[in-house]
């Protein structure tokens, strides 16, 4: 089976470790995956602030390109991998309203159909997918695990998920308990952590706008994690990874308890696990070096 | 308002720094639990029972000045002013967590999504305040680009703000451009004409079913 890839904005910059390794570990596992072409910007939750309506139009462009490209015909519907929870949440949102709400449909349709679109059907024939679904129910623990070649014995992982990969729609994992990135740790042999902030937010675009309020958040998750003894936190998202990471020096000038924790891409684990180089999981690009040894007893 | 409309005359030498802490009916803007009812595709909205789930369950209620739970009483009392200018609807991280959990399954996100829109619209959220500017700034990029550049987007929201800002980020702006995380060169998509054709036809649209 072939996917499509939204990589998204973050993608291309601050989460540009998450696309290399992403793209690795599929090549790894044979899995064939193809750039969508001349995507658009999901809009994000910044640009829902300002209109719902061209939001919605702007994922509806990117399903129509989906089908376009790959989708014309084929019984089946579109596999769009989505790495990137916002670009993901967004996009299953925007397929939600247009089919549910006459009034969105409407209009979104109309304007995609201006432009040349196919227009209709779009939240059936696109199928939009997290990498962690595609990993843990597609691919299978069973077959990432033969693939181990470096197995991460004793490492203690702690695994966030991020509040928009569950919520509002929780398509393939529990909303309070997702556990398809733990499977994915423990097929790599590493020591799983369980935790209770899994899904808690990490601040979103609050640490780049009220740093008060959004690196505390950050903060409270990354002090937690370290009382469970976690010596390497992984997120399924760009900007989950940017707040947890980047911004520990100053949460550490803020506040009380000090923080140290690497904070890498699920995908870089399991390429590291899969023997690949620091180049092709983008290690290299972080700002406090992914921990692949377990702290000695 | 005059002070004198809520004190006794004799009181009214107290001066000018004292205001009605109330608000009557009659000032209140009656139509616009159900403006935000309809822009938040919430039949559900006035089924609100103020148990406070959504405060509880939000990981920021406890810097706002309006809870949540508060805000969806003064939306459907008609508060809008007050709404419309608080920092609430602005910190709100999008993080749907009130959503999940609302046991009347009202779509509370959506709620703090339609305010936003007012707000901005109508020009009134807290002036230089940087939630309010990122989104404008967002919304004008993406809009002509039809991709966001992180950095431009950081740039502009200082200037919109206050350039001073740009300092408190230098620093993790220098280890990103170091680690190839960031750079100056602005994303966009290659069809640009098509895009801007199918927002326009998204205003039409608009326009037309009001």
């Amino acid at each position: 089976m072939k996917y499509l890839y939204f990589p998204g904005c973050s993608l291309k910059s601050t989460g540009k470790p998450y696309e290399e390794s992403i793209l690795s570990v599929f090549r790894s596992l044979d899995v064939e995956i193809e750039e969508l072409k001349d995507w658009n910007c999901c809009g994000a939750t910044a640009y829902m602030a300002v209109d719902e309506l061209k939001s919605f139009s702007l994922c509806a462009r990117n399903l129509a390109l989906a089908v376009k490209q790959y989708g014309g015909g084929q019984d089946q519907p579109v596999q769009l991998i989505v790495p990137c929870t916002a670009c993901y949440s967004l996009l299953l949102k925007s397929q939600h309203y247009i089919e549910e709400n006459p009034d969105v449909g409407r209009v979104v349709k109309t304007a995609l159909q201006e432009v040349g679109y196919e227009s209709e059907g779009l939240a059936k024939k696109v199928r939009i997918r997290h990498p962690l679904d595609v990993l843990a129910n597609d691919v299978g623990p069973e077959r990432i695990k033969e693939k181990v070649k470096k197995p991460l014995q004793g490492l203690k992982v702690i695994p966030y998920y991020g509040c928009l990969l569950v919520r509002p729609y929780a398509t393939f994992d529990d909303p309070y308990n997702p556990t398809s990135m733990d499977r994915l740790i423990q097929a790599l042999g590493a020591d799983l952590v369980d935790w209770p902030l899994k899904t808690r937010c990490c601040g979103g675009t609050l640490s780049g706008t009220i740093q008060g309020v959004g690196l505390r958040l950050g903060y409270l998750l990354l002090k937690e994690a370290s009382r469970k003894g976690g010596e390497l936190l992984l997120t399924a998202c760009p900007l989950c990874q940017f707040d947890l990471e980047c911004f520990q020096d100053d949460m550490n000038s803020r506040f009380q308890y000090k923080v140290h924790m690497p904070v890498a891409y699920f995908s870089q684990l399991i390429g590291k696990a899969f023997n690949l180089s620091d180049r092709d999981v983008g290690a290299q690009r972080l700002f406090i070096p992914m921990k692949l040894q377990a702290a000695a007893p | 308002m005059e002070t004198r409309d809520l004190l006794p005359d004799q009181l009214t030498d107290l001066g000018e720094n004292v205001h009605r802490l109330i608000k009557y009916e009659a000032e209140l803007d009656q139509g616009f639990g159900h403006t935000i009812a309809r822009l938040a595709h919430g039949e559900k909205f006035y089924t609100c029972i103020q148990c406070g789930t959504c405060s509880a369950t939000c990981p920021v209620s406890h810097f706002m000045d309006f809870t949540p739970r508060r805000i969806i009483a003064m939306v459907r009392a008609g508060f809008k002013e007050e709404v419309l200018r608080s920092f609430t609807i602005w910190l709100c991280a999008s993080c749907y967590s009130c959503t999940a959990d609302c046991p009347r399954e009202i779509k509370i996100t959506d709620v703090m999504y339609a305010l936003k829109q007012m707000a901005i619209k109508e020009g009134v959220y807290p002036k230089r305040f940087p939630i309010p500017v990122m989104a404008r700034e967002f919304y004008k990029i993406v809009e002509k680009q039809g991709r966001n550049s992180e950095g431009r987007l950081m740039m502009n929201i200082a200037m919109k703000t206050n350039p001073f800002r740009l300092l408190r980020y230098a620093k993790v702006g220098l280890k990103l451009f170091r680690t190839g995380r960031a750079s100056l060169h602005e994303e966009s998509i290659e069809n640009k004409a098509e895009l801007k054709a199918l927002l326009r036809a998204v205003e039409r649209g608009k326009e037309a079913t009001k």
